[in-house]
């Protein structure tokens, strides 16, 4: 799909059926997390859409395994004192504030999972500042009355989701549209899911297609992964997602070489991640000091695909690994750990086994943040002799296949002819291994499809 | 929406510490909540004079009843115990008197004070003509001089004084209503009913501080004061210390910027609060004084604030939710109460989010949130010595040696060495890491009030 879709709003909290407030997240009676409820009804009216929409041609493919709210369903009927969670999808953390104004943005996008974008320079993107910031005037839509439609709590039905996403009435968290996100477009695609054991989605990702000078097509790809241990890793990632994208699709058509590019796209994504550390966050106050040692950060990894060549750029532990469509010619991992388990291999003090092993494995040398020593990102570029794919993902999908071979047996045959197909599957891969980690990755076929680029 | 900031109130921060995560099926959710407020304008006079008298007093001088200009920013009352054993030994009452003259010195210009001398009937001293005084120099002055007529003599009824306070205060239409009540004795000459139902009225009318002289007086009267009147409580044994603490009491009253503050809870449906305890600077219950404000929410009184940090302990169970789910256990904020219920509530002063996940991952789960554990500690660590103390009194020697060997434990473990020291002067220590004490033979009555009167007294987790 070309875009994620928004989430219409509520009338209700689905756990406990209050009218929710304008720009509650959280159900005001239960404390439900409304996105989630405004997810789910979003979602209930996508498939409707999408099955009377979706080109046939998909009809018949295997589904992949839809999660963390798409394959919940919402009740059906309110039951008052039922806690039970219907599940989340949409209405992100630290994201819309308006539900309103969120409605405003859901219905018109085309849903289909085929969606082909019209437009030449196409992108999306998952931050939470574009959503907000194509926010349209509230109350401008005739569909959106008083406060008696205020979106409901997906858990309780009843309460009106307050502003921090959570059900006033029966506190129920709200999914939030970061706990399962996908994005296609022509020639790449994308998906992100919260995992099963984390309670929010602290990746982003950006994916979009862009003409070169001379009319030949280049896609990208960008990928984070917010540190936890840091403050509003989600705001991190998403900024640094958002920056790095835009920074390649305005150098790359003017010509730039795709590795400046790349390196000048990853200082821009650090600048967006170090100016959230300098501000404050009015809900969360911190104490001088502390903020410095807790700013925000995330890691990123980006590719940029032309028809003839492969750069990938990054900062931490997040990979691009190439998988070739011939499969008995070798797959590669392109990128080098920012991490101190490839610290100790690098130095050839323990053995890959060894320090994958240990439990500082994942620790990180490298990310982007206030608080990095020094920003070192690192870049490469490959002239493959064959078409293949780039797996570009966070270490939420890695470390259920670590080698390049592993890599190359999750994806799917068919990855470059039906990259969100692919991105689905290897989401689902990493959550069969356990979903320990938001698990993120996008597929960019290789060579860059020449498909509508400069043409629209 | 536009925020707008008032240059002269303080900025509330708090500051949530839990661990979020729950058992499958777990229901209880703790949080200790920082609470910190700073950079309020306490500006409505001058610094505090070094040394207040006539020397410095300005010409313009409009009448110590102070009619003039505009309502004083705060409003403080001083109750002198003039009770006849006041006069045993005579030197008591001599510092009482210099202790009143300090804190009156402390007094900043533009506050409205009075001084109210405690018998068995309470008597204006200053100003003396049923209203408040404005402070400036020469108004100090005269209060000081006032003074002198303090003399023992009489019974002692603690209710009347509170009384007189609060028709006082309520006489000035200041904010910052505050009181401070020494007595040296048992509140003899009323019934302790009587006090209970003027404590009752008087509760969110203004703030009190409340300290015995000597050792004849009641440590659960002198407490229970303070904590009706969300002040403080203490004991100074020797008289000769009295000066210094009222100077520093009437500092604290002066820094107050903002009254009436509330801490507002919101809980979702289905959950029950356990309870609400202020833990620090001093650990006091405040369940049992919620307020209902509104759907699921309640308020809970936490008095005047000037530049200072609070910590409260929150204990609540809601219902349980399936393993990846998250809930708003609750949200925090602090509230100013709407003057007279008109108007639309203004928005909070700060508020915190405390939160449930459930999830199966045991190491997590089961982790215990250092603050959590901390306060968890220090609660016990007070009701140990009150056990403890009560026990002793009772002739239970068993249980009071079982109760002050924990408290030993607790005050060592968790580097609460004004306790430790204060617990070491009612027993002798045998070994700190297993609790084993012995109960001294002979224990000072002023070390035993000091110990009841400061059991509650809380360290913070060093961070």
């Amino acid at each position: 799909m070309s875009q994620m879709p928004q989430p219409p709003q509520l009338s209700a909290c689905p756990a406990c059926d209050e009218p929710p407030q304008a720009g509650d997240r959280y159900c005001d009676q239960c404390g439900a997390d409304l996105t989630v409820a405004a997810a789910l009804a979003a979602e209930a009216a996508l498939s409707a859409e999408a099955i009377a929409g979706r080109s046939e041609a998909h009809a018949d493919l295997p589904a992949p395994p839809r999660v963390n709210g798409a394959a919940r369903s919402t009740h059906p009927e309110p039951e008052p004192d039922d806690y039970e969670l219907a599940a989340p999808t949409s209405g992100g953390y630290g994201q819309v504030a308006d539900p309103r104004a969120t409605a405003t943005l859901g219905a018109p996008e085309a849903p289909g999972e085929s969606g082909i974008h019209p437009e030449t320079n196409a992108s999306t993107h998952t931050s939470a500042a574009s959503s907000t910031g194509s926010g349209t005037g509230i109350g401008a839509d005739p569909r959106l009355p008083g406060d008696e439609h205020r979106p409901r709590c997906a858990a309780c039905q009843e309460g009106t989701i307050d502003q921090d996403g959570y059900c006033e009435r029966c506190g129920h968290a709200q999914a939030r549209t970061r706990d399962h996100m996908e994005t296609e477009l022509e020639g790449v695609a994308a998906a992100s899911d919260r995992g099963l054991r984390h309670h929010r989605n602290e990746d982003a990702f950006s994916v979009s297609t862009a003409a070169l000078p001379d009319g030949s097509p280049v896609t990208v790809a960008v990928v984070c992964d917010g540190v936890s241990s840091a403050t509003r890793p989600d705001e991190a990632s998403a900024a640094a997602a958002h920056a790095a994208s835009q920074a390649l699709r305005a150098s790359l058509p003017r010509g730039a070489h795709p590795q400046q590019a790349m390196n000048e796209a990853i200082i821009a994504a650090a600048d967006a991640v170090n100016s959230l550390a300098l501000d404050t966050g009015a809900a969360a106050p911190h104490h001088e000091g502390q903020r410095h040692q807790n700013a925000p950060a995330c890691t990123i990894v980006s590719a940029v695909v032309t028809s003839d060549i492969l750069t990938v750029g990054w900062v931490g532990d997040s990979r691009a690994y190439w998988v070739p469509d011939d499969r008995a010619t070798p797959p590669a991992r392109l990128t080098e750990d920012d991490s101190w388990a490839a610290q100790m291999v690098a130095a050839g003090l323990m053995s890959e086994a060894e320090a994958y092993a240990d439990e500082r494995a994942h620790a990180i040398t490298g990310w982007l943040g206030a608080d990095a020593y020094e920003l070192e990102p690192h870049t490469a570029s490959y002239k493959p002799d064959r078409p293949g794919v780039v797996v570009v993902c966070t270490d939420g999908l890695w470390n259920y296949a670590e080698s390049a071979e592993q890599m190359a047996h999750a994806v799917p045959p068919d990855a470059r002819a039906r990259p969100l197909n692919s991105a689905q599957i290897l989401v689902g891969y990493a959550l069969d291994g356990g979903g320990h980690d938001n698990v993120t990755v996008a597929i960019v076929p290789f060579p860059a499809l020449p498909g509508r680029a400069g043409s629209a | 929406m536009a925020h707008f900031s008032t240059p002269d109130a303080p900025r509330f921060s708090v500051e949530v510490y839990q661990n979020e995560y729950l058992p499958e099926g777990g229901r209880e959710v703790n949080a200790i909540i920082t609470v910190t407020s700073a950079g309020g304008g306490a500006t409505a006079g001058p610094p505090i004079p070094a040394h207040g008298g006539y020397e410095d007093a300005p010409g313009a001088y409009d009448g110590a009843s102070g009619q003039g200009g505009a309502s004083p920013r705060a409003a403080v009352v001083i109750m002198v115990d003039c009770s006849g054993s006041m006069d045993y030994p005579p030197t008591k009452m001599h510092h009482a008197r210099d202790a009143t003259a300090a804190a009156i010195d402390t007094v900043r210009d533009g506050v409205a004070f009075s001084v109210v001398s405690g018998t068995h009937k309470a008597v204006e001293v200053f100003p003396g003509n049923g209203q408040l005084a404005i402070a400036d120099p020469l108004t100090r002055a005269q209060a000081k001089d006032a003074l002198r007529s303090l003399s023992p003599g009489g019974g002692t009824a603690i209710g009347t004084w509170l009384l007189q306070a609060d028709l006082l205060l309520g006489s000035a239409d200041a904010a910052i209503r505050h009181g401070i009540l020494l007595t040296d004795g048992r509140n003899e000459h009323e019934e302790p009913q009587r006090l209970r139902t003027v404590l009752d009225a008087c509760a969110g009318r203004f703030t009190c501080d409340a300290r015995g002289v000597g050792t004849d007086w009641e440590v659960e009267e002198v407490t229970g004061i303070a904590a009706a009147l969300l002040g403080t409580a203490d004991i100074v044994a020797d008289p000769a210390g009295l000066a210094a603490d009222f100077t520093r009491m009437m500092e604290t009253a002066m820094g107050k910027e903002i009254a009436d503050v509330g801490l507002r809870l919101w809980t979702p449906k289905g959950a029950e609060v356990a309870y609400v305890k202020q833990v620090a600077p001093t650990v006091e219950d405040l369940t049992a004084r919620r307020v209902e404000a509104g759907p699921r929410a309640g308020d809970y009184p936490t008095g005047s604030w000037g530049d200072e940090s609070r910590d409260y302990h929150l204990c609540v169970r809601v219902p349980a939710a399936e393993v990846g789910q998250e809930m708003l256990a609750a949200r925090i904020s602090l509230v100013q109460p709407v003057p007279d219920g008109v108007g639309s509530p203004p928005s909070p002063l700060a508020q915190g989010l405390v939160r449930a996940v459930w999830t199966d991952d045991l190491a997590v789960s089961t982790a215990m949130n250092a603050q959590v554990a901390h306060y968890t500690g220090q609660a016990e660590l007070a009701q140990a010595i009150k056990q403890g103390m009560n026990a002793r009194k009772s002739g239970d020697a068993e249980q009071a040696t079982a109760k002050l060997g924990r408290a030993v434990q607790l005050a060592a473990t968790s580097g609460n060495e004004d306790t430790a020291k204060l617990l070491a002067k009612v027993v002798d220590v045998l070994d700190v890491a297993a609790g084993t004490v012995r109960l001294k033979a002979k224990v000072a009555e002023a070390d035993e009030m000091t110990l009841e009167t400061r059991s509650t007294k809380t360290v913070r987790v060093k961070k």
